[in-house]
């Protein structure tokens, strides 16, 4: 497994510290700071009712921010439902992500600038969309572009992984396989998922190599990530472009805010990975070397809740979604049945008022 | 100029003339590149074309629908090919939740303009499997197209539309009729508009309406009728959007409906021409609406199909029923 940085922030026995500028490296802690914050912000707003259920994503703030850093601008990030912190580093607003998870139609919109696909629910669907934007560009002859796809482990289960890794290997897309290990697909532990010793592994069967690496080290994550990246844009190298790489993290909280952890593990495990939480260690590196200290440290703490309360002042303030916004986007050109539905529904609401229509 | 074509070159001609005028478009499936297709629908696309345009791809319908959404969210055109419309399950996740529903998703960001074809449909004394009409399950999904030609000229006209439209359309091809009979087919692309009925002949006693490889055997079964009931065929040729104003149209001259399709009855899209019928014209209404169908039973194996499939003595009955009641 590679690791770059331990529970202490220290360099490991032979690694390096990846090439980022001073900067880079706080910006990197400032992103996984935002995500932190963001995700208890948003939890607190689903029990206080003012979110529907939302996934979090605590403890793999590591996993998802370094891998996103580590994309170039023109490159592709392919989503689940939980990479809210890899789409705010790619440059999804933190407001579109509450949005979504508001049930506002308008969360679904990704600004026209920013190279992310939307969230897939359907568990490993994303991945053959995936090869498939990537297999587009390679048949464009873009050069310069990677593709990278984040799933959890329940998700390497399902055919949809072997589909799509499958044709990335035999048509040598750019791509790169992100595997958020977290240890639990809702209640179902790794270990019976498969009986893989390794998630990384199951690349060999497809021609192309794996990697695992701490999921919780975001220097780690970053330098394997970076790696992947320039592999899949390598179109000269005898080895095949896609890369799969299995971040071997934890999930802290509950698999959405409708599950209950606690039924299915106990504190030890959680107290034991809590160890390993990537904010501490990021923390504890920027100042043993220097890049950051106490007041930093507090300022970042101070901006990023600014940011969070921000973001949730503003996706509240939206109005809420047009009711007609259903009939929208369905088709290129609205069918005639269905515009004699939109007119009937205006005229129910017309007739029987808002109200009346909504569960109360 | 025009030549004489099968159902299943008209397909090809659609295909290869839409891969001329337009470089985004791509072929891709099981068998479909050296092969040509195990219904020679993709003939001589891959010499033409080369293997990046006519791509044979592994053996996994979730993965040949899968990748074709990204490749069109790309700004690709890519046709993908089911080998037989009984094998689409396996990427029928892909089709409900992405491939119809992506412009949703995305507010119009991202869409899908992809064709999936699909050889359906029986009588062709194929194996279990391979005979099945489920077109009712792609019409129920917002966001997806369905048309299933019925003649050559429609195959080759209906399917360049289907790849130039910005939406996704699933194709089903009737595969009974592949090769049943020729017809003049310009060599030129032209469209065949989605969502226009035709009227294969004009009646005034009752109107029946059908699509893909039934239209034949109901024409013949209204020729049977000649001189006792004077019937109106009306061939759908588009499930989704469905020309109702035609349908509407035709009732309200005749009064009098039959509805003929290979698929199961409940459940089937006669019910929802029948129900719009009701909606839309009940006072010219002068008998039941007749649904001649095959059975709510699984397809049956080949021994059996020629009894599940509607043909032109019980299609008559029905049409006759109609006329009586």
């Amino acid at each position: 497994m590679v690791r770059v940085i331990d529970e202490d922030g220290e360099l490991v026995d032979g690694a390096e510290v990846p090439d980022l500028t001073d900067e880079e490296f706080v910006e990197m802690y400032r992103h996984m700071k935002l995500a932190r914050h963001f995700d208890e912000r948003a939890v607190s707003l689903q029990r206080q009712g003012r979110v529907g259920t939302y996934p979090p994503l605590s403890g793999q703030e590591g996993a998802q921010i370094g891998s996103a850093m580590a994309l170039g601008d023109d490159d592709w990030m392919v989503p689940s439902y939980r990479e809210h912190g890899a789409a705010l580093v790619r440059g999804l607003p933190l407001k579109q992500t509450l949005l979504y998870w508001m049930g506002h139609e308008d969360g679904n919109l990704i600004p026209e600038d920013v190279n992310l696909f939307t969230v897939a629910v359907p568990i490993a669907s994303q991945i053959p969309h995936a090869t498939g934007l990537a297999w587009a560009s390679k048949l464009k002859q873009e050069e310069d572009k990677a593709f990278l796809c984040y799933f959890g482990d329940g998700a390497t289960s399902e055919g949809d992984f072997h589909e799509g890794m499958n044709f990335a290997g035999v048509f040598d897309t750019p791509n790169v396989f992100f595997c958020n290990n977290n240890q639990w697909a809702i209640s179902v532990p790794r270990e019976r998922q498969t009986a893989s010793e390794t998630i990384a592994q199951k690349a060999t069967a497809y021609g192309f190599e794996g990697v695992q690496v701490d999921g919780m080290d975001p220097l780690a994550v970053y330098k394997v990530t970076k790696e992947a990246v320039e592999k899949a844009k390598d179109d000269e190298s005898d080895d095949l472009r896609p890369t799969l790489i299995e971040a071997v993290q934890y999930r802290f909280g509950a698999h959405t805010t409708a599950d209950d952890p606690s039924v299915y593990r106990d504190d030890e495990e959680v107290e034991k990975w809590r160890a390993k939480d990537p904010l501490p260690r990021m923390e504890k590196f920027l100042k043993n070397t220097g890049r950051a200290d106490e007041d930093d440290i507090a300022d970042i703490e101070s901006e990023v809740e600014e940011m969070v309360s921000d973001a949730i002042e503003a996706a509240e303030e939206m109005p809420e979604p047009d009711p007609e916004e259903m009939f929208l986007n369905v088709y290129a050109e609205m069918p005639k049945r269905l515009e004699q539905q939109l007119e009937y529904f205006r005229s129910i609401r017309e007739e029987f008022g808002d109200d009346a229509l909504l569960e109360d | 100029m025009s030549e004489n074509l099968t159902l299943v070159q008209a397909v090809r001609d659609g295909l290869h003339d839409e891969m001329a005028e337009d470089d985004d478009v791509l072929v891709m499936g099981q068998d479909v590149g050296k092969n040509g297709g195990v219904f020679r629908a993709t003939e001589g696309l891959y010499d033409e074309y080369g293997a990046d345009r006519v791509i044979d791809t592994p053996l996994a319908e979730s993965g040949i629908i899968g990748t074709a959404v990204g490749m069109a969210a790309y700004g690709l055109k890519p046709v993908s090919e089911i080998q037989f419309s009984g094998f689409m399950y396996p990427g029928f996740d892909q089709i409900v939740s992405h491939m119809s529903r992506l412009r949703t998703r995305s507010r119009g960001r991202y869409t899908c303009p992809m064709v999936l074809r699909a050889p359906m449909g029986g009588g062709i004394r194929a194996p279990e499997h391979h005979s099945e009409s489920k077109e009712a399950f792609y019409v129920h999904e917002a966001g997806l197209k369905v048309a299933m030609p019925s003649t050559p000229y429609d195959a080759k006209g209906m399917l360049i539309s289907a790849i130039r439209d910005p939406d996704p359309v699933i194709f089903l091809e009737p595969k009974k009729i592949y090769r049943a009979f020729r017809e003049e087919v310009p060599d030129d692309p032209y469209e065949v508009e989605l969502g226009e009925a035709a009227v294969r002949r004009e009646g005034t006693d009752v109107s029946v309406f059908t699509w893909g490889a039934m239209t034949r055997p109901t024409i013949e079964a209204a020729e049977n009728l000649e001189g006792d009931v004077d019937v109106e065929v009306v061939d759908l040729r588009s499930l989704s959007p469905l020309d109702f104003d035609t349908v509407v149209e035709s009732f309200k001259k005749t009064g009098r409906a039959a509805i003929v399709h290979e698929a199961p009855k409940t459940g089937g899209i006669g019910a929802e021409i029948a129900a719009t019928i009701q909606e839309e014209a009940l006072l010219y209404q002068e008998a039941p609406v007749e649904r001649i169908t095959g059975f709510d039973t699984p397809f049956p194996l080949a021994g059996l199909e020629d009894y599940y499939l509607p043909e032109p003595e019980r299609i008559g009955a029905g049409i006759r029923d109609a006329f009586e009641f």
